[in-house]
């Protein structure tokens, strides 16, 4: 009993120390930020900045929904990639090798235009679909790799367990493999999701009025550029930041020694 | 129980971990203990006897019936086995009771209810009382042996395999997790049990299966091998281990 409080006031004053050195932080790095910009003497126009706000907030808006949709295809697109790298069949495993590399090593602007000028026209596709195909598999690509590596760290003493107490091959995927390497591949999906939400920005060359292309053209319109481009930083920060903390807290609910 | 190999071989890549292997044991052989060196091909066998492995060629019979060479006829004998193995064996993202009850439910169609309840009652029965919320990391080796014993048992499987199943643990484990395996034998579990424990199989063995190389150089009751074992290869074997104990 008097250990548990002990350790209560124990998590209370790590949670204190962590708030005092966060506060710190913040203020020297807002400070330091501060200086340099009055050291450029920067003429701010925020004015010019907030008529354009509703539009920073519909390119915004654009920005979440194009990324959301793409987030959930991309996570399919690796799982698909990464068990087509694993199938038996050659051609199967050839192929999801062929477009794993294909679409790592090109740019994702090139795979865009093709995507809209090619395949759009040739199937009469929606933009926005497009765009969100394509963002989806250009992540999966690198997501289908994170899977990869988490799934072949499990050894072959969990696989061979799995098959004696009489899993079929999927039940084994199920319930050994994907629970045991889902833990494993968290932290590097994390970062692969907060890099589709930046990369969505390239929506902008297919003409998606997403929110870097909203800040453009204000920029253009009202003669601004950082007070366009700060609030878009922001922006991308309260949207990234949330993800990054609900990942942190599924990695402490799997957490688990092995 | 009866087993039976005729000319079975399996290769590994170049390496042939059995090599022709014959041997057919006594009608009411109820624990047959593998013995030999390491890399002789025990666990091999053991294997191949569990359906976890196919051999390449040659048969394998369980009281006259004949073991599958198809995948999914292996996986229906599997399910009709219990294995332990030298260690991590568990699964260490689930509890000791999920991970006894979970292949209940998916792979023997308990109800979730049956499943816990035949969990609970077995993790008992192995001493591990207390002990069903734990993940394996926060149990002992021999805890984590009699959990997975626990495991095996769960299905009431027609053979228990044990694959050197004391090899990673210290003595006083190595003690709990046979006390455990010799009240099993003596409430007529039917046992294959690979193990270097040559004074354990001496206890509760009926049969020895001796191999050398890939090739089973002996094969006869366990009061008649500990005797007089035939062959130079499993007396050179016995001494050295009987030399510092």
């Amino acid at each position: 009993m008097r250990r548990m409080e002990l350790e209560k006031n124990n998590t209370k004053s790590e949670i204190a120390r962590h708030l005092l050195w966060g506060s710190v932080l913040f203020i020297a790095v807002g400070a330091g930020l501060y200086f340099a910009f009055s050291a450029v003497h920067y003429r701010w126009n925020w004015q010019g900045a907030w008529a354009y706000r509703q539009e920073f907030l519909r390119g915004l808006g654009m920005t979440l929904l194009a990324s959301l949709a793409a987030m959930v295809l991309s996570v399919l697109c690796g799982v698909l990639f990464m068990l087509g790298r694993r199938a038996h069949l050659i051609p199967v495993r050839l192929f999801c090798a062929g477009i794993v590399e294909v679409v790592r090593g090109t740019p994702l602007l090139v795979q865009l235009l093709v995507g809209y000028y090619v395949v759009a026209n040739l199937f009469g596709l929606d933009r926005l679909l497009v765009g969100i195909f394509v963002l989806a598999i250009f992540e999966g690509a690198y997501l289908s790799e994170i899977f990869r590596g988490a799934v072949e760290s499990i050894g072959a003493s969990q696989r061979e367990s799995a098959r004696a107490v009489g899993f079929s091959p999927l039940q084994t995927y199920q319930h050994v493999i994907f629970p045991q390497a889902l833990r494993r591949a968290l932290p590097g999906t994390t970062g692969q999701l907060v890099s589709l939400i930046k990369d969505s920005s390239l929506l902008s060359v297919i003409g998606i009025e997403e929110v870097v292309q909203k800040v453009r053209s204000m920029n253009s319109a009202a003669y601004t550029s950082l007070e366009g481009y700060l609030p878009l930083a922001v922006a991308y920060l309260l949207v990234t930041l949330p993800l990054s903390w609900w990942a942190r807290r599924l990695e402490g609910r799997f957490a688990y020694e092995t | 129980m009866r087993l039976e190999a005729h000319e079975v071989t399996k290769h590994f890549a170049h390496h042939a971990a059995l090599d022709g292997a014959n041997f057919s044991t006594a009608g009411d052989a109820g624990v047959v203990a593998l013995l030999g060196p390491s890399g002789g091909g025990k666990s091999t066998l053991l294997r191949v006897l569990g359906c976890l492995l196919v051999p390449d060629s040659g048969d394998v019979l369980i009281d006259g019936e004949k073991l599958p060479h198809d995948e999914t006829g292996a996986l229906l004998a599997r399910r009709r086995n219990g294995f332990v193995f030298q260690g991590y064996n568990l699964f260490p993202h689930l509890s000791a009771l999920e991970n006894v009850a979970l292949p209940l439910r998916c792979v023997h169609g308990l109800t979730a209810d049956a499943a816990e309840a035949r969990g609970v009652e077995l993790l008992a029965r192995l001493g591990l009382q207390g002990q069903e919320k734990k993940r394996p990391a926060e149990m002992s080796g021999g805890q984590q042996q009699r959990a997975a014993i626990a495991r095996a048992l769960a299905p009431k499987p027609r053979l228990l395999l044990l694959d050197e199943p004391t090899s990673a643990l210290d003595p006083v484990m190595t003690a709990e997790v046979l006390d455990v395996v010799r009240e099993l034998a003596e409430g007529g579990q039917q046992i294959v049990l690979a193990t270097h424990e040559v004074s354990f199989a001496r206890r509760v063995a009926d049969w020895v299966i001796f191999l050398a190389a890939g090739r089973v150089e002996e094969s006869s009751a366990a009061v008649d091998f500990f005797e007089s074992p035939d062959s130079t290869i499993a007396q050179q074997y016995l001494e050295g281990l009987s030399r510092y104990r």
